[in-house]
């Protein structure tokens, strides 16, 4: 928790000898409160005092980098317990689960699809963040060589899951380079494990089963001298998961309790009775608070829901995901292509594009200045109106770009067609579907009717 | 070395109200059970910051007729059934729903515009049909809601169904008819938390007892708006546990009705590849969307597909399990 200006004065020797170039000690703890100020400036400030200034100043959730040479992926450092607070920074990474026993090359064929999967939403391309090894043999050997496979067909951040450290050192060695996440750190195997992960500089997941035996061990690890911690509170289904991810975040943020202040990784599989649906669960971690997920499979049809609500969750309230205004082409138009006219909110412009590309239809997508918002919220609040269009009309200079006068409207705001009649003097005002779905059969009938 | 965590606790001044939908021969209606939700005094789920007396309700859809555009999976799940309101509201009720919602269309099978005589007779056969708790909307347009609801509500006087849609501009005859028939309302407004607390309070101000209103406060489909409807709730929730009388209905949200729109979840051709298996997808859709929406403190859920209503139901269930 930060510490307001006065604490930090308490810190400071007091001298008011100016050399900070501030006129008094207050004066520049209050600069140093308000983050406008660098502690190094002073020349006279204790270690003690410097050391207390640096943890008060630490994130109350401490960001962990995975991966090395190629990519990365940062969580923690999240400041509210709810979106609406500010929002919410650092997505959780999606790994893939891995065994180690399925053998080398059964491995790395799995790793290499998983790998190469993007899906698009709003422009945005989503994909797996890694990928979890686990020494299921037991053996170092088979764990080293499964390593290996990933590895060798993907770039991305791993997590290396083993609890002998004797197995969990040759993955580590086989993975050298590439930082990965070492799960995991326990009552009877950690002093090992910190060693291990000392050695690689990698950041070491601890798990207990209770948040006191964890914080404990946490506490123990940090003495050791790693500080790159990872939490597993071993959480088992719907319930307690909500009870400990929610318990590990308030008391990171609300109670700046440093022993818990860090990123949580979950495997929503871990259940052994079945009872919990994988899916689900997950879902549940991506809002309440968990750092990792590790799923079980390799699945598009559930990946893909997951990263939408991902992306949805962690989108900052403030600002809705926005494409520029201006007239976009679809598919190489002519003066004969349609027009069509939308908002500048992604999902809905996306939607839209999305649909008429597919489609094949060459047309010209009229993206008016709505504010970011969606064609029926837009229209509400009075920012998708007859004006609006008409003015997007002419900064566009639509008018040489199709030798019609034809425009379409989204179905949702048929009301407009009349206004706009009157803003747009000489142009045949159209009303569209009112869902992009139906666009492509909507232009082959009435396009195709129209135009030939 | 031992460490004694002390866990943050929250003490909150207010709590949900408790409301329930339907009601029991002795209580004046014809229903084998009533649903009571709400009460709940803590965020959703968290059982060791206050009571949660109630699981959220998990309610399936249904319509007066055979819908002409719903996604060919929601047929394919349903099928015979569809073509008879009875058979429909039977089968809803096999599939495990802990209440039905009956959504009225603006048109009947053989075209011509809904009628309160058809509307009334639809919602007689439901009721026979079934003995659960149930809701009735109107087709979302405020004339034709008031046409079919008003009729709605005399037939089935004393069955404390829950009715709507109330708007801001179209909730007077719609209270007043729940008014004089012994019926709950859902009160519906865009996504906002003070439009929320207006419409409720405007409700109230009719005389509506408080134990009697749901509120809708609009829900997005995952991919299509979810974050705005989620974040809303979340709010609502903290201001109802903060006192704000106003703000402690239970809410009632649609994620059936939301995401068999999206393309996700209504299509299987001509879709990327990355979009894995429809079927198992468009099911995600809907269960992620509403298993979200209970996440942030929905009380009524509205499905559409038996598979999310099994779903849903098992993680209620096991947010519902705990140990003290
Ligand atoms: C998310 C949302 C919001 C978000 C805004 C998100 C955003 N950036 O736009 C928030 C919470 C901020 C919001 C606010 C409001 N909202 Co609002 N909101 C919604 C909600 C839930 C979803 C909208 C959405 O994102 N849809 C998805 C996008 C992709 O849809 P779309 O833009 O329409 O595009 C589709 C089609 O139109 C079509 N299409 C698009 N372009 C084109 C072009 C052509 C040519 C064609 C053929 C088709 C086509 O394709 C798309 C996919 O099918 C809807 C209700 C609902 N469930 O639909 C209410 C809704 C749109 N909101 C509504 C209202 C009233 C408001 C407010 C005015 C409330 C208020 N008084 O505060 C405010 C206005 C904003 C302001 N004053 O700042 C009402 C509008 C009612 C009406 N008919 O007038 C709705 C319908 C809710 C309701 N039932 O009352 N809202
Ligand atoms: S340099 Fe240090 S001691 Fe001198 S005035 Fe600034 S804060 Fe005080």
């Amino acid at each position: 928790m930060a510490l307001s200006g006065l604490q930090i004065y308490k810190l400071l020797p007091q001298t008011n000898c100016k050399e900070c170039g501030y006129p008094t000690c207050l004066a520049f703890a209050m600069k140093l409160a308000a983050k406008q100020a660098d502690l190094a400036a002073c020349p006279y400030v204790t270690e003690a005092a410097k050391l207390q200034l640096e943890a008060a100043s630490a994130p109350p959730i401490r960001l962990v980098t995975v991966g090395g040479d190629g990519a990365r992926l940062e969580a923690g450092n999240e400041t509210v317990m709810f979106r609406h607070e500010k929002t919410f920074y650092h997505r959780p990474g999606l790994f893939i689960h891995m065994r180690d026993a399925d053998g080398a090359e059964a491995i790395k064929a799995a790793v290499a699809v998983a790998d190469g999967y993007i899906v698009d939403y709003v422009g945005i391309k989503l994909g797996v963040d890694g990928f979890a090894v686990e020494a299921a043999s037991g053996d170092g050997v088979t764990f080293a060589a499964a390593v290996a496979a990933t590895r060798a067909a993907s770039q991305k951040p791993l997590i290396l899951v083993a609890p002998d450290p004797a197995v969990m050192a040759q993955g580590v060695e086989a993975a050298s380079g590439a930082r990965p996440l070492l799960c995991a750190a326990d009552e009877s195997n950690w002093q090992k494990m910190v060693e291990i992960a000392k050695a690689a500089n990698a950041p070491l997941a601890v798990r207990a089963d209770t948040l006191e035996k964890l914080a404990a061990l946490v506490e123990e690890i940090k003495k050791a001298g790693v500080e790159d911690l990872v939490l597993d509170p071993s959480v088992q289904g719907y319930a307690d998961s909500l009870t400990s991810l929610t318990q590990i975040r308030r008391l990171a943020i609300k109670k700046n309790f440093r022993a818990l202040g860090y990123p949580v990784v979950t495997f929503p599989r871990r259940t052994a009775n079945g009872e919990v649906d994988e899916t689900v669960l997950a879902a549940e971690h991506i809002a309440k608070y968990a750092g990792f997920i590790v799923l079980e499979s390799f699945d598009p049809a559930t990946l893909y829901p997951l990263l939408v609500l991902r992306q949805n969750l962690y989108t900052d309230p403030q600002k809705p995901i926005q494409v520029q205004p201006g007239l976009y082409e679809i598919n190489a138009p002519d003066g004969h292509a349609p027009l069509m006219v939308t908002t500048n909110f992604s999902i809905t412009y996306f939607a839209v594009n999305n649909e008429v590309e597919g489609s094949g239809w060459p047309a010209w997508l009229l993206v008016a200045d709505a504010e970011g918002m969606s064609v029926l919220t837009a229209w509400a609040a009075g920012k998708f109106d007859a004006e609006r269009i008409a003015k997007a009309v002419r900064s566009t200079d639509a008018e040489s770009k199709v030798n019609h006068r034809r425009i379409i409207l989204p179905g949702q705001v048929a009301v407009l067609s009349g206004e706009l009649e009157e803003s747009l003097p000489g142009w045949e005002i159209m009303v569209g579907p009112k869902e992009a779905v139906d666009i492509p059969g909507y232009l082959k009938v009435m396009w195709g009717e129209k135009v030939g | 070395m031992p460490i004694t965590v002390e866990i943050p606790k929250e003490k909150w001044a207010g709590s949900v109200r408790v409301v329930t939908l339907g009601a029991t021969r002795a209580e004046g209606g014809t229903r084998a059970k009533t649903i009571t939700v709400g009460g709940d005094a803590t965020l959703p789920f968290l059982h060791f910051d206050g009571a949660i007396p109630n699981r959220p309700a998990l309610a399936i859809e249904i319509k007066d007729r055979k819908p002409d555009d719903w996604s060919p999976l929601l047929y394919e799940t349903w099928g015979e059934a569809m073509q008879d309101p009875a058979d429909w509201a039977r089968a809803a009720e096999a599939a495990g729903a802990d209440l039905l919602v009956l959504t009225l269309s603006l048109t009947q099978a053989n075209g011509k515009p809904n009628a309160p005589d058809n509307a009334r007779a639809v919602v007689r056969q439901v009721l026979q049909a079934t003995g659960l708790p149930l809701a009735v909307f109107g087709p979302g347009q405020a004339e034709k809601d008031n046409e079919l609801i008003v009729p709605v509500a005399e037939e089935a006087k004393g069955e404390r169904l829950l009715i709507g849609v109330c708007e801001d501009k179209n909730y007077r005859t719609i209270v007043a008819a729940a008014m004089a028939n012994d019926h709950l309302v859902s009160s519906k407004t865009p996504m906002d938390v003070n439009l929320a607390k207006q419409l409720v309070i405007l409700i109230h101000d009719m005389g509506m007892p408080m134990e009697r209103i749901i509120m809708d406060p609009t829900t997005g489909s995952l991919a299509y708006g979810i974050e705005y409807g989620y974040s809303v709730m979340e709010r609502l929730r903290l201001a109802a546990l903060q006192g704000d009388s106003m703000t402690q209905q239970p809410m009632l949200v649609t994620p059936g009705e939301e995401t068999w729109k999206a393309k996700e979840s209504k299509v299987g051709e001509g879709v990327p590849e990355s979009w894995g298996d429809w079927k198992r997808r468009a099911v995600n859709w809907e269960t992620l969307t509403a298993s979200s929406l209970i996440h942030a403190g929905a009380g009524v859920v509205v499905l559409r597909h038996p598979e999310s209503l099994k779903r849903a139901q098992r993680m209620v269930d096991g947010l519902m399990r705990h140990t003290e």
